[in-house]
């Protein structure tokens, strides 16, 4: 299995007036191509810092972070924006969708910001991408105008528009409602089935049930990693839940 | 990211807030109209009279008396009677730059002529006062040498007296009308010349020999002025060299003695006409660029709220790889956009309404090309200035805390 993130001894230190926070204390790990995992954590464990490590919004203070086998921590600011552009796809739990802009402008987004796509292939792809997360009947529809569910597929299919190395959600279901939230998750693991490497941050351990590996932070400690065995299936859960009347 | 990228993003961000962008454009769309009507207006009235002044004879020369002290005594420039006619003589003959003469000598009252009358004034000169002052007989004929020398009682009158004295639109030519006493034959009118820059009806005038004026009027052999014309505008200082050194030889002013006459150039007066216009434009100027200094404000203004309420997209854009010098040239452009498209119609403003002011005030105006490029070159540069900052803050935003923001 290919190794696409490869975490060694990550620590990360803020100094907050007098005092020194260690959000992450030594982190160590490697998460391979298609993994489906979710990093789990109270609030205060360090889990947001480690998704904006992974994410190369945050440069560790201590440790070396690889992605898809390139080195992150030395490198520059632009470097980084390029490398978040190529390989990481992000989904936020508020959306973060532009305003009065439509969903295939949004999809587009990431596109805009890598010169080597024409106008044309842009388009193409970000229609692809909304295609795949169920959305080419609503190309042109405005952010305004989309349910929170409708709104969380544009921003997976903005995630995906760059065809990234790996897909990193935080609390990607926060906003959404239990039903909204299960049709979240059967996307993901639509996509974790064609083969997309996941990284799922959440405080809901249900959401562990449907991923295939596991990890708990605490204090700034992984304190369990496990992959799971026996995953349920999110479109089957779905499925049970009971029929909402309207 | 390349450039035709980032004009569709600002592009796309302006036209989400259209009614902003409108507001913030109208404080440049004013503030370059504003100059450049403005600009438009100072440079019409200087044009003006430069050309009222050229029309007036801008090779002029005017030798007045001076102020003097007699006695220890100040005297009024008019009491001195130190213009006599051998002056006028001499600079007729003596001089090589000088190509018109003629004394002036004036004398107010009221013209009538049957139940009408009008108070005018009356010029005593020679007929080369017409070449000098560029008037032309419209009917009629000048006075002759010969009137001048008998002191005639003929005389040539401007329009005005024309239309105060005949009323009904005979013609004046072969009348007589009186000035105070004295009849005087009318034998020509001038044509018409209109107001000077000075709001002086140049057509309110009767001209007559001065020795008519001298004798018949005032009763006095001195001369009031002398005026004349250099060869050409270019010769005007040589030409008061030479009047100077007669005068100063003819009034035997010794040395070290200030001269006890005064000679006016119309290049000086247009020279400090134009002064004053120019004053006034660059007031005027500096009134509009007020405004578009203000509107440069206003920019800067919107252009920082507009980068704290897109905080979040901001860090969502740097989230998906969005440079910081990406996000500064997004800002950038917008404010450049703003000023630049406010700055185009600002000149069609602009000039619009200096065209109204021409038409409905009848004010002279003149759009200087340089005027047009300059104000928006301003306010281009504005845009640049007065949106860097707050780009600069956007682009310098870290994307954690960026998407954090509420």
């Amino acid at each position: 299995m290919k190794e696409v993130i490869r975490l060694e001894n990550i620590r990360r230190d803020f100094i907050v007036g007098d005092e020194t926070v260690h959000a992450l204390r030594g982190i160590s790990l490697t998460i391979g191509e298609g993994e489906f995992v979710t990093i789990m954590g109270t609030s205060g464990s360090g889990k947001s810092t480690l998704l904006n490590t992974l994410g190369c919004l945050d440069t560790p203070t201590s440790g070396e972070y690889y992605l898809d086998g390139v080195a992150v921590r030395s490198m520059d600011k632009n470097a980084r924006a390029t490398l978040r552009n190529r390989k990481i796809g992000f989904v936020f739990q508020n959306y973060n969708l532009l305003p009065k802009t439509t969903a295939i402008e949004n999809v587009e987004l990431p596109l805009m910001y890598n010169s080597t796509y024409s106008a044309a292939e842009r388009h193409r792809r970000a229609e692809e991408a909304l295609r795949s997360v169920g959305l080419g009947d609503r190309l042109l529809h405005k952010s305004n105008q989309m349910s929170g569910g409708q709104m969380q597929r544009v921003a997976i299919a903005r995630a995906l528009v760059n065809d990234p190395a790996v897909i990193l959600a935080d609390e990607a279901t926060g906003n959404l409602d239990t039903r909204t939230s299960f049709e979240v998750l059967v996307l993901f693991q639509e996509l974790h089935a064609q083969g997309r490497t996941i990284i799922f941050v959440t405080h809901n351990p249900d959401i562990a049930k449907y991923s295939s590996r596991n990890i708990t932070l605490r204090d700034g400690h992984i304190v369990s990693d496990a992959s799971n065995q026996r995953i349920l299936s999110a479109a089957d859960t779905l499925a049970s839940l009971p029929k909402t009347e309207d | 990211m390349n450039l035709v990228n980032l004009f569709k993003i600002a592009i796309k961000a302006l036209s989400n807030n259209k009614m902003r962008g409108f507001l913030t454009m109208l404080g440049i769309i004013i503030g370059v109209g504003a100059v450049i009507t403005m600009l438009a207006i100072g440079q019409g009235s200087k044009r003006s009279i430069q050309n009222q002044i050229s029309e007036m004879g801008s090779n002029m020369i005017m030798i007045y008396p001076g102020g003097d002290r007699r006695g220890g005594v100040r005297l009024d420039a008019d009491d001195m009677e130190s213009l006599k006619l051998q002056d006028l003589e001499d600079i007729q003959n003596q001089t090589r730059y000088v190509s018109y003469v003629s004394p002036s000598v004036n004398s107010a009252g009221q013209a009538i002529f049957g139940a009408n009358n009008t108070p005018t004034t009356v010029y005593g000169i020679s007929p080369e006062y017409m070449d000098i002052r560029r008037y032309k007989i419209e009917d009629g004929d000048i006075f002759s040498e010969q009137d001048v020398k008998t002191a005639a009682k003929v005389c040539v009158v401007g329009k005005t007296v024309v239309d105060e004295l005949f009323p009904n639109g005979e013609n004046p030519v072969g009348k007589v009308i009186r000035f105070g006493k004295i009849p005087l034959r009318i034998i020509g009118v001038l044509e018409s010349k209109g107001y000077n820059s000075m709001g002086m009806d140049q057509d309110d005038l009767i001209l007559a020999p001065y020795t008519t004026v001298q004798k018949r009027m005032l009763a006095i052999t001195h001369l009031q002025s002398i005026i004349c014309s250099a060869l050409t505008e270019d010769y005007t200082d040589e030409a008061i060299e030479e009047i100077s050194s007669i005068l100063r030889r003819n009034h035997k002013i010794k040395e070290t003695d200030e001269d006890d006459f005064e000679i006016r150039s119309q290049q000086e007066m247009s020279e400090m006409l134009t002064s004053t216009t120019d004053i006034m434009t660059l007031l005027l100027a500096a009134v509009a660029g007020i405004s578009l200094l203000v509107g440069g404000i206003g920019i800067m203004n919107i252009m920082y709220v507009s980068v704290t309420e897109r905080t979040r997209e901001i860090g969502l854009r740097m989230s998906i790889g969005a440079k910081g010098r990406d996000i500064l040239a997004q800002f950038l452009i917008e404010s450049i956009l703003i000023s630049v498209t406010g700055g185009m119609i600002g000149i069609v403003v602009g000039i619009g309404a200096a065209v109204l002011v021409k038409v409905f005030a009848s004010f002279p105006i003149y759009i200087q090309p340089w005027s047009v490029f300059l104000s928006f070159a301003v306010c281009s540069i504005t845009g640049i200035f007065f949106g860097w900052y707050p780009a600069q803050k956007a682009s310098r935003l870290d994307p954690i805390e960026a998407l954090r923001y509420e």
